[in-house]
């Protein structure tokens, strides 16, 4: 039950009293990642260092002195983060076998908290997608395709198909952590999110995934995409826990100068009973075409839960909300073709044979180790920065992006303490379906009602709601004002607690002596 | 609006990446088109935003040196060095033109 449970009610607990050690707790979930392989969650595995952490932890509770919640506790982290001694590859042969010289600020908090880290996450390439499908080391499934509650809905199309090919897809681009946390591989996983990469994933794999707001956590060591929306996700299986983790890793780092230098207390979250203070604001334009009946069903129900609580639920207007996803696209290529002009082969990553000159090397190095969806960006991106486009395209979407902060701004303003949203407009797609449009077309859909936020660097978070018709997840997201991640955890908790998610029943393939066998694990009784 | 060869080209040389195949091309294109929809929105007297944090100072730390004299951590991640040195083929040669270079567009 431990190894289910909420980080600091129940595993802390048992680590704290003895119930279960930490080498036992890292040995179980590595030999969980080997048999839940087929889930291609992980790019990396640290087998090793990860013992070594657990039994360094062991020795630190034995003498009755943990480090703190964390001490012990398995994580995983995005491989778009940087780990000493540990391969950081971003899913792209631009950086296979590349060893970081040092750890990410957010890798170094949570390893210096006692945090054993499990090893890296598989993502799209360079985090450039909403899928996981699109790295280098294949797609990620989604735990649910093994869930009982999936199976029981699928309906075959014939005897002969079986879940090789009705396997849903994670979200994207931190699918990976998403699927570690939501398979119980890890307590709590890194992510990072740009345009929706830590909440769509988390809402398709029924996970907590929180967007902090800009500036609040630490990038360096995060592989840059935008420089001016990125953030380090969060990702675990509660509310409380997320609050755990975000305690350990807020605060300004001299390392990385957007970071605001106010001071920052961790905080524990209220048990909140009475919310007839609380003004919930329904922006009307994330009605968005395409939103499943579905999901509009599940978000009016969650507007009617606060409102039968006593709080004020009002209809607000964002009025540029259908523009986001087109200011996105161009500020977002337009950061990309900068920030990918670091990989040129010369101090690290991939580099090609080519040496007539540099700029042939460079071109041939950037045309092996890039996939079609990086190259596709960083030529967009060199489009609208063109002198000729620069006024027309960049300059013209940061006013854009301006109009899109304020209208929040003005929401905010006006007395609406949260909003709330849904997170994705279905359920996870099949494989076979979502790869049936090109990455760009399936980022501009499903990024749709996340990336708004990161248009105005607001915290948001998405919460596991419900299960849809097809017994898949369904995650509702709260946008919050800046900085004001307390409020926002608090009353995503006191949802979480009203919608009670139900458990994912994991049934996993055991091979046994080369013959299949279908046996519940212990784990998951 | 369409991009021409010309800026193709341009573009390729800019990058140093190649759009490929036809289909790279197409993605542009496309790509051009979606992001003509901002010219829909009325941005008269609104100032660009560059970053969110806008209101606040940057935080600038001490010119003190606190970390560094890791060259050799650092060369290990490069294929080609020689003692303290990345080593790069000869520069101030540029691409091939259109016509020299193997390139999807050569033919466009």
């Amino acid at each position: 039950a431990a190894l289910k449970g909420g980080l600091r009610f129940q595993v802390s607990a048992a680590l704290k009293e003895g119930h279960v050690t930490p080498t036992e707790l890292c040995q179980r979930c590595l030999s969980l990642i080997k048999s839940t392989k087929f889930l291609n969650a992980y790019i990396t595995v640290a087998e090793e260092t990860a013992l070594k952490q657990a039994e360094e932890s062991e020795k630190r509770y034995r003498r009755g002195q943990p480090l703190g919640v964390l001490d012990g506790i398995p994580i995983a982290v995005k491989d778009n983060f940087n780990t000493a001694g540990i391969e950081t590859t971003c899913a792209s042969n631009m950086l296979k076998g590349y060893i970081s010289p040092y750890n990410a600020t957010v890798v170094q908090k949570l390893l210096d908290q006692g945090a054993v880290l499990l090893g890296k996450t598989n993502l799209d390439e360079f985090a450039m997608g909403s899928g996981s499908t699109d790295g280098v080391f294949g797609p990620v499934r989604n735990p649910w395709s093994y869930s009982r509650q999936y199976k029981e809905k699928s309906v075959p199309k014939s005897c002969s198909e079986d879940e090789e090919s009705n396997w849903v897809i994670t979200g994207g681009s931190s699918g990976g952590s998403a699927a570690a946390v939501s398979s119980f591989t890890c307590f709590a996983a890194l992510g990072s999110d740009t345009g929706g990469s830590t909440r769509n994933p988390a809402a398709h794999c029924g996970v907590v995934g929180l967007k902090p707001t800009y500036g609040l956590i630490s990038r360096h060591g995060l592989i840059p995409l935008v420089n001016s929306m990125d953030v380090p996700g969060i990702l675990t299986r509660c509310v409380d826990d997320a609050a755990v983790v975000l305690g350990s890793l807020a605060g300004h780092d001299p390392k990385d100068s957007t970071t605001i230098q106010d001071n920052f207390k961790p905080f524990e979250l209220p048990n909140l009973t009475d919310v007839s203070k609380l003004s919930i604001g329904i922006p009307k334009e994330y009605h968005a075409p395409g939103l499943s009946s579905e999901i509009l069903a599940l978000w009016s129900k969650a507007a009617d839960l606060f409102k039968n609580a006593g709080a004020k639920v009002v209809e607000v207007s964002l009025p540029h909300t259908r523009y986001s996803i087109v200011c996105y696209h161009v500020l977002c290529t337009a950061e990309v073709a900068s920030n990918m002009a670091r990989f040129d082969g010369l101090e690290y990553g991939h580099r090609s044979d080519m040496n007539k000159s540099t700029e042939s090397m460079y071109a041939a190095t950037r045309r092996e180790g890039f996939n079609e969806v990086v190259r596709g960006r960083i030529l967009s991106g060199n489009y609208f920065l063109l002198k000729q486009n620069y006024e027309n395209y960049f300059i013209k979407a940061q006013k854009v992006r301006r109009l899109i902060a304020n209208d929040f701004m003005k929401v905010f303003g006006s007395g609406v303490d949260i909003l709330l949203t849904p997170t994705t407009l279905s359920d996870a797609l099949p494989y076979r379906e979502f790869i049936k449009e090109d990455n760009r077309t399936r980022s501009a859909q499903d990024d749709i009602l996340t990336q708004a936020a990161n248009m105005a660097g607001l915290p948001a978070i998405n919460v596991p709601t419900g299960l849809s018709e097809r017994g898949l997840p369904v995650g509702l997201q709260f946008i919050g004002r800046s900085f004001q991640e307390k409020q926002l955890l608090t009353v995503a908790k006191w949802f979480e607690k009203q919608v009670k998610f139900p458990m994912i029943q994991l049934e996993v393939k055991r091979h046994y002596h080369g013959a299949f066998q279908h046996q519940k694990s212990a784990f998951f009784s | 609006q369409k991009a021409t060869v010309e800026v193709l080209d341009h573009l390729e040389h800019l990058a140093l990446v190649d759009f490929r195949d036809a289909e790279g091309v197409e993605r542009l294109q496309k790509a051009i088109q979606f992001a003509d929809q901002l010219h829909e929105v009325n941005t008269d007297g609104v100032e660009p935003m560059d970053s969110v944090l806008e209101d606040r100072c940057l935080y600038l730390r001490e010119d003190d040196v606190t970390e560094g004299n890791c060259t050799n951590e650092l060369l290990k991640n490069a294929r080609e060095k020689v003692e303290e040195y990345f080593v790069a083929p000869p520069g101030n040669i540029p691409l091939p033109k259109l016509e020299e270079r193997e390139t999807f567009l050569q033919g466009s």
